[in-house]
């Protein structure tokens, strides 16, 4: 009996293939979309870490009182110890001390006059040590448009951008002119070795790279540094792992009475990211919620209408003496069936195209000219342990609720009404 | 019920309500069938046919009074027990023949037989006597839409009495056939109706259908009008 079922649901494509097909499109989809809700999620999240707020962030409390004018007066000094302090209390994080600052890129022409100068965002961080996993974290290999990274002391990366519009050639010197950390005026010379594209509309603008400790001697911050970023090593978020670190951190190091004490804060704690996570986590979850119960209800009709215009051979099969309670079985056994290649084959090819988009994404960068918000111009996916599992809520359970609802009608009806009704 | 009695109604009753009015099918019908009828209920549409027939096969059951059908009465059977007595004492033949499309005439002939957990070698032998019966035994691999009317309602017969029922309800067999398929059809169940004793029972308005019949009960709103024997051999030889 179950063969004869069987032979019959290959043989009839509109009781196979095409639910199957149905369901695969309806489960793809809904993949699809929550990888993409998480990528947008995550992607946010994990260049403002490795960019910005790190998932911790340690400045001194007067540092970070004025963090908006990124006041390196304010830095803390004694930086070494302290990075011994957190890779001994802290082992499993990264830790990267890092130093922002403003000024000018001047590039002189061959007798020293300035040729070219425009305003430079300025990242200091440690680009030499073997060890340092900032080339990792800032993506930089990857990053490099003309040139290479800087090997040696005093050389620099420039964003490609505006190296094109100083006109700058590899190999060139370029001046930097700022501030150094107790106010007076600092003039320091690189030499451009190569130039860089992050995809981040607001970084690639004008920004300047340059080894750590070439920006503590050019704005003398001898073993000083603004801020140390701590990530985790999977560079995905934690708040709960994130506020024990900070606790624990604070309890240790903060002293109320020291502005010049380190403070911790968390990701979430720093500049309206908290509510700004929050927002979009909510914001996707609900996209989700809704998209899932849309294709739900999709699917649902396609059991429901499947079962109905099977009225038909269900009168014959129950004329000729297949009881109810058999009938109604096979009906759901064959959903599940359907339910169960849909939902696998849609889940499959889902997170095919979650994984290209998630390695590859899409490029909107036309569309961010004007972006002065660190996000990237890349949109990518995110696959998620959640990613495999969702489409079996519209692709099986839908498509099950809806093969039973519309079953009941076997129960419900007379027999000969069934027969009747549906033109036996 | 006597030995030969098969099916036996009493003050039988169906009442179907159609909103605020009930719609009366059939009103105290008092009928026995013996063993090996070959009877034939007539009237005009709406005159209660189809759902005596639906009643006396388990597919409906009785507003009041009762139907025995091989003993059982119908109105107190549970939804099994029905369907239990349709797969093994009654076959049906329907007017739009109604064969899986997807299935080969073996398949659908073998269908009942599936439902009885009957053994392979059994059930094929059993699917090729009955299509030899309805002569097609060359088109059991064919399919239904590869049949012309006739040949499918002559699968459908195939289908009914393979598993050799006591009974079989016809509805309007040759409604939508032509005059020479119909008179074979009704040459092949007078055939079967001969030699293998089946009783059978016609729901009919086919002036075709009603030359072959030897007893005629006639159905007008749902009572018994008339309920005359027509010849006492079995079947009609024309």
């Amino acid at each position: 009996m179950i063969r004869f079922l069987i032979k019959g649901l290959i043989r009839d494509r509109s009781r196979s293939l095409f639910p199957v097909l149905t369901v695969m499109i309806g489960v793809m989809l809904t993949v699809v979309l929550q990888t993409w809700f998480r990528g947008v999620e995550s992607e946010g999240v994990q260049i403002a870490a490795s960019f910005d707020t790190g998932h911790v962030k340690i400045m001194s409390q007067a540092y970070a009182d004025e963090y908006d004018q990124i006041p390196n007066d304010l830095a803390f000094i004694g930086v070494h110890d302290l990075m011994q302090d957190l890779k001994k209390d802290f082992p499993d994080m990264i830790w990267l001390p890092r130093i922002k600052f403003g000024g000018l890129i001047d590039i002189p022409d061959e007798n020293g006059e300035t040729r070219a100068q425009s305003s430079v965002m300025g990242f200091g961080v440690d680009l030499l040590s073997s060890d340092s996993p900032e080339k990792r974290i800032l993506n930089l290999e990857n990053a490099v448009v003309r040139g290479r990274l800087p090997e040696k002391r005093d050389e620099i990366l420039l964003s490609d951008e505006m190296a094109q519009q100083l006109g700058v050639e590899i190999g060139e010197t370029a001046t930097l002119i700022g501030s150094t950390m107790y106010g007076s005026m600092a003039t320091y010379n690189f030499t451009v070795v190569g130039t860089i594209r992050f995809g981040i509309t607001a970084m690639d603008r004008g920004s300047m790279i340059a080894d750590l400790s070439d920006i503590q001697t050019a704005l003398d911050m001898d073993d000083a540094a603004g801020e140390i970023l701590g990530l985790f090593p999977d560079l995905f978020f934690y708040d709960r792992r994130a506020n024990g670190i900070k606790d624990q951190f604070n309890a240790a190091h903060q002293n109320p009475e020291d502005e010049f004490s380190p403070v911790m804060l968390t990701l979430k704690e720093q500049a309206g990211f908290g509510e700004m996570l929050d927002l979009i986590k909510s914001a996707s979850n609900i996209g989700i919620s809704i998209f899932v119960v849309v294709m739900s209800i999709v699917l649902w009709n396609a059991g429901l209408i499947g079962s109905i215009r099977r009225y038909g051979e269900i009168g014959v099969r129950l004329a000729v003496g297949e009881n109810k309670n058999h009938l109604y079985r096979s009906m759901i056994i064959e959903s599940l069936c359907i339910g169960f290649f849909g939902t696998v084959l849609g889940t499959a090819v889902g997170i095919a195209i979650a994984f290209y988009l998630q390695e590859t994404g899409i490029d909107i960068s036309s569309m961010m000219q004007d972006a002065t918000m660190v996000m990237s111009d890349v949109m990518r996916a995110r696959i998620t342990p959640g990613s495999f599992v969702i489409g079996f809520v519209p692709g099986l359970l839908a498509t099950l609720l809806g093969t039973s609802i519309s079953g009941i009608g076997i129960y419900k009806r007379q027999t000969s009404r069934l027969m009747k009704e549906l033109e036996v | 019920m006597n030995n030969s009695v098969i099916i036996k109604t009493k003050d039988l009753v169906k009442v179907y309500p159609m909103g605020q009015h009930d719609l009366v099918a059939l009103d105290h019908v008092n009928l026995v069938f013996q063993k090996g009828e070959f009877a034939g209920v007539v009237g005009p549409s709406g005159s209660g046919k189809t759902t005596l027939l639906n009643i006396i096969g388990s597919l409906d059951t009785p507003s009041d009074g009762s139907a025995v059908v091989l003993d059982r009465n119908v109105e107190t059977l549970s939804n099994k027990e029905a369907a239990k007595l349709r797969n093994q004492h009654i076959g049906f033949i329907f007017q739009t023949f109604n064969l899986f499309p997807v299935y080969s005439v073996f398949e659908n002939v073998e269908f009942p037989l599936l439902l009885q957990r009957m053994s392979s070698a059994a059930r094929k032998k059993a699917v090729y006597d009955s299509l030899e019966w309805v002569h097609l035994a060359d088109r059991a691999k064919s399919k239904p839409a590869q049949l012309s009317g006739g040949q499918s309602q002559r699968v459908a017969i195939a289908r009914a009495i393979v598993k050799k029922p006591e009974v079989v309800l016809a509805d309007e067999p040759t409604a939508n056939l032509d005059a020479e398929n119909s008179h074979h059809i009704m040459k092949t169940m007078v055939q079967l109706n001969e030699e293998l004793g089946t009783t059978f029972v016609f729901s009919t308005h086919d002036e075709k259908v009603m030359r072959y019949l030897r007893r005629k009960i006639s159905l007008i709103d749902g009572k018994v009008a008339k309920d005359e024997v027509i010849s006492k051999k079995r079947g009609k030889s024309t």
